[in-house]
Parts: C-alpha cells; sequence; structure tokens
C-alpha cells in the first residue's frame, strides 16, 4: 500500500510543515505520495516533486480550489483513499478541519497532533493540554493522523518525483468561501521560526507590546507570540497566540516575557530548545520550565537586553 | 429555529492531573469536573441567538454516565431549554461519539449544531467534523464569530495566520473556539430552577448503534521533564549564559 500526504499551501508555497510531513511519513516503509488541491498547481508539485521521499505528486486544479472548503478537500481525499493505507498531514487549522472529516467519510478514527509514531499503527500524542503523553494503538485498517511537524525534520530537496494530476470533484453545495483576512508581517512565521519572543499580560497594553518586543524580535529575526492573556486583552492578534487553543511552537530559542506560565501556554512551547523567562514575580509557573529565569521589569530589562544585541 | 448543543464533562481546565502508578490512564478520582470551556462558548451562543429572536429552542446533549448530569444541570441554568443524557458506562472516541449525535440530531432535527472546537482532555479536535460528515452537512470550525440571516450562516473562523469567512446553509456544524464569546456566569436561583427541570435519558444501547473501537490507549506517562534551570542575577549574565548555547545568539 501507500502513504498519502494532504499538501497545505497558500496558493504560491507549499507549507514549511509538508516537508515534515514527509519524513514523518517514512515510518510506513512505502511509497509516499503527495497530494496537491489548488486552483494553480505548477508551481507547488514543481516544490512537492523536489522532497526527498516523496514518490508520486498528485495534482487536483480547479478554480474552486483556490479556497477550497473542507467539504470540498473531503470529496477529493475520500476516492482517492481507496489506494492507501495512511493518510496524514501536519498538524494546523487547515489539517483539522479536512481530516476528521475525510476520517469519518471512511468510518475511522483519527489520531489527531501525533509527537511519535511507534509503529505502523501505534502513537505517541499528548492529551490533557500536553500533561499526560497515551500511547495509542489503532486497529482501522486505514491510519488517518496529523502529526506535530516540529517533532520531524524536514526532508531534503533536490529530488523529482513524478507529477500525476487526478479529478478534482465538483465543489459540493453549502458551504462558500467569502473572505480570508491575514496579519501581514515580515517576520518569520510563528510555527517555523527559530527563536519566538512572547509576550503575556504584564505588557499592560497593545502600544507596549509592540514597542517593547518588536525591536527585540527584530535584532533576533524572531517571530512575535503571545498568550492567551495578552491576545484577550486585545494586546495581540489572535493567531500570534502561543498555547494549547493556538499555535505550538518548539524554537531554539523562546524568550517568554511578562507571561505567568499557565499550563494551556505552557502547552504550547514547553519543546523549546531554551527557554528564557523575564517576569516580575519570583514565583511565576514560567520559571519551573525557563532553562534561564531573570526576575526583573520587563520593561527596564527586555529593552537593556535589545540594547545589548 | 433549533439549536442542538452538545457538551462533555471533563477535568476543570485549572487542575494538572497526574497518570496512575501503574500508567494504565490518567487519575481523575475526585477531581473536579465541568462543562469543557469550548462547549460553554457554545452553549453561550446559542443562547445569544435566542436572545435575539433567531433559536427559538436550545437542546444540550451530552453523553456518559449518570454522573454527567450535573454539566447538563449547569446549561439549564445558562438558559438551555431541554437537555438529554444519552447514557454509557463506556468513554467513546470522537467517531462513536459523532455517530451517537447523528443519531441524536437526526431524532430532534435541529437548524443548528453547536459543539465545542475541542475538549481539553483528549485534546482531539475532531467530533464536529466528523459528525458533519456523518450528517453530510456542512461544517464551520473554529468560529469567533456568528451571524444567522435567511437559512445561511456567516462564520468568522480563527485559522493560522489571521481569519477566514464562511458562507454555510443551515442546518449546519459549527465548532466554537474561545473567542466567539465570553460565557455567562450561572446565577444561583437559575441554578435552583434548573434542578427542578426534567433530564431526558436516552440509554445508548435504545440507540441501535453499532460503535466500533478501534483505538485503544495502551499506556499513558507523564512528560518528561525539563531539567531546572538557573536564574540569572542581571541581563549581562543572561546574554552570556545565552552565548555559550553556540549559534543560539548573534
Amino acid at each position: 500500500m501507500r502513504t498519502l500526504i494532504i499538501a497545505e499551501h497558500d496558493g504560491q508555497h507549499l507549507n514549511e510543515q509538508v516537508a515534515r510531513a514527509v519524513t514523518a511519513a517514512q515510518h510506513w516503509q512505502q511509497p509516499v505520495d503527495v497530494l496537491i488541491a489548488a486552483a494553480q498547481a505548477d508551481g507547488l508539485a514543481a516544490q512537492a516533486a523536489a522532497l526527498q521521499g516523496v514518490s508520486t505528486v498528485l495534482v487536483a486544479t480547479d478554480a474552486a480550489l483556490q479556497h477550497p472548503t473542507a467539504e470540498h478537500l473531503a470529496a477529493l481525499v475520500v476516492p482517492l483513499a481507496a489506494n492507501y493505507s495512511v493518510v496524514l498531514a501536519a498538524h494546523s487549522a487547515f489539517s483539522k478541519n479536512v481530516l476528521p472529516r475525510v476520517a469519518a467519510l471512511l468510518d475511522v478514527n483519527m489520531l489527531s497532533d501525533v509527537i511519535e509514531i511507534v509503529n505502523s499503527n501505534t502513537y505517541v500524542r499528548g492529551i490533557y493540554a500536553g500533561n499526560v503523553l497515551a500511547t495509542v494503538q489503532s486497529s482501522d485498517a486505514k491510519q488517518v493522523l496529523t502529526v506535530r511537524a516540529s517533532k520531524f525534520s524536514a526532508a531534503a530537496t533536490g529530488a523529482n518525483a513524478a507529477i500525476q494530476s487526478v479529478t478534482a470533484p465538483a465543489a459540493p453545495e453549502g458551504s462558500r468561501w467569502v473572505a480570508e483576512a491575514f496579519n501581514k508581517s515580515e517576520r518569520p512565521p510563528l510555527a517555523a521560526a527559530k527563536v519566538v519572543v512572547s509576550g503575556g499580560r504584564a505588557l499592560g497594553s497593545a502600544d507596549a507590546f509592540k514597542d517593547v518586543l518588536a525591536p527585540l524580535a527584530d535584532k533576533l529575526h524572531a517571530a512575535i507570540g503571545a498568550s492567551r492573556a495578552a491576545v484577550d486583552s486585545g494586546y495581540a492578534p489572535n493567531d500570534l497566540q502561543v498555547g494549547q487553543t493556538g499555535v505550538v511552537v518548539a524554537p531554539e530559542l523562546y524568550i517568554a516575557v511578562g507571561i505567568s506560565g499557565a499550563i494551556q501556554h505552557a502547552y504550547g512551547m514547553k519543546d523549546s530548545k531554551v527557554v528564557v523567562a523575564i517576569n516580575q514575580d519570583p514565583e511565576a509557573q514560567i520559571f519551573k520550565i525557563a532553562d534561564y529565569g531573570l526576575v526583573a521589569d520587563l520593561f527596564e530589562a527586555v529593552p537593556q537586553l535589545t540594547a545589548a544585541l | 429555529m433549533k439549536a442542538l448543543v452538545a457538551i462533555k464533562r471533563v477535568v476543570d481546565y485549572n487542575i494538572q492531573v497526574r497518570v496512575k502508578a501503574d500508567g494504565s490512564d490518567v487519575d481523575i478520582e475526585g477531581v473536579k469536573m465541568g462543562v469543557n470551556p469550548f462547549d460553554e462558548n457554545a452553549i453561550e451562543e446559542a443562547i445569544r441567538l435566542k436572545e435575539k429572536g433567531i433559536v427559538t429552542e436550545i437542546v444540550a446533549v451530552t453523553i456518559g454516565a449518570a454522573t454527567h448530569q450535573d454539566i447538563l444541570r449547569h446549561a439549564l441554568a445558562m438558559g438551555v431549554d431541554r437537555v438529554t443524557l444519552v447514557e454509557t458506562a463506556n468513554s467513546l472516541a470522537p467517531l462513536a461519539v459523532a455517530k451517537v449525535l447523528k443519531a441524536v440530531v437526526e431524532r430532534e432535527q435541529p437548524a443548528l449544531i453547536l459543539l465545542g472546537k475541542q475538549a481539553i482532555d483528549d485534546d482531539a479536535g475532531q467530533t464536529g467534523q466528523m459528525l458533519a460528515a456523518l450528517l453530510n452537512l456542512p461544517q464551520a470550525t473554529y468560529a469567533s464569530q456568528i451571524t444567522i440571516a435567511e437559512n445561511q450562516a456567516t462564520v468568522v473562523r480563527e485559522i493560522d495566520g489571521g481569519t477566514q469567512t464562511l458562507s454555510v446553509s443551515l442546518p449546519a456544524v459549527i465548532t466554537a473556539d474561545l473567542r466567539l464569546n465570553e460565557p455567562r456566569y450561572v446565577k444561583l436561583p437559575n441554578l435552583m430552577m434548573a434542578r427542578k427541570k426534567p433530564i431526558e435519558t436516552l440509554p445508548l444501547d435504545s440507540l441501535n448503534l453499532s460503535l466500533t473501537h478501534s483505538v485503544q490507549q495502551l499506556k499513558v506517562a507523564a512528560p518528561p521533564e525539563r531539567p531546572a534551570g538557573v536564574m540569572v542575577k542581571d541581563v549581562n549574565e543572561l546574554l552570556s549564559k545565552l552565548r555559550t548555547h553556540e549559534g543560539l545568539l548573534p
């Protein structure tokens, strides 16, 4: 049998996590195909075909796939799944929306946000906000799963896989894409950044959030993240939230500024290689997971740090 | 229109659970339980739609043991009209939950089906999408804003890097993000009143479903602890420590 990866992209670039999903897919030691559904797929197909370990790139093109609904993607994937024993994607808002729909239509269970593939049907995944690791085994004939990309290295490029077109089904009625609004940023994407500077409620305002954190992030070429408290207070947009209900990051360096370190936040960053916490409260939970802790007023310490870099 | 809200009883979000000594499962004996936070957002949204005159009746449903009645009482106290407990001693995986909910939806015929986007215990985030698939209905997940007009729901969804707006025809399945609303506090008189309201109980067997249990939990473990960190006295010491981590800083 074969393994199918559902590729996420923005119309021009494959999401960086696809290359990581390709690495995860090698565990089954069977041919790995990557499915690209897009309005225009030539460039995307070439990017996927270059990934080492990809056997065939399947391309479905249709104008309606410019902004595909979960219903449309599921209608595309389900018939293809007959040829596959494993269907997987990197865990993201995109795949979380589509894959459970696919799994239900295939009448199989799904495993979300797998952090380790033990064998061909046994996985480790976090439960209770990552405070418990559960080893689970699925006896379904088809394995449908999402993998946490940060736990797998990116497949190298330089390959030249075959590209094959597949028929896109008509878009199902009942659901229509209306609009999208992205928070434009020159910074690296949060989920893929090597350095993340995150702010919490202690920043006190949206202006302070930006004025204090942005210069430090600029110097470090870092992405900016936020705690839920900072997002709920309106200091930072929703999509910067790191945690159980936001983005899970695992950068080389995570600098938590004015973040208390609630379990929901820790879930999203505790796999970072090095964690630095700057907080005025020596009792803050964040110091329990920090490699380096500095008890200080962030409004003094962060500018000092920025100036010294 | 009728709204159905599916809710789950989970360990309170403030509690850090422990694993049992034999690693067989999480120890939740005697731990404080409550409505899954995202499900509370779903209940709140249904109530707000009722207050706007769009929804006429709200039915809440949960699946579990008789002890799960407490969250149905909570839903009643918030403002839900009717509640149903699908009673079973087994814990069900999202696919089985979706199959049970499908049977309830077919019985109730709601125009709007609301769920939380994920439960904070299994963190699966699958049930709403699976239910929509089984019912062959449109889905709108991670909703942070819902507007209903003329049998269409316009839903703003939280996605990576921003938001997306979808228009779905009703009936549809919508899953709530935390950002959707701020759930109301339950007032004591409402809780007293909710105690007197009937709870419909449906034994799971009465639904005649064939549910497969294809996922087995082999063991659970605490994640590896991060080694204890060090406290530094100032920014200079912090910088010198970080610079000793090769490649970490310029």
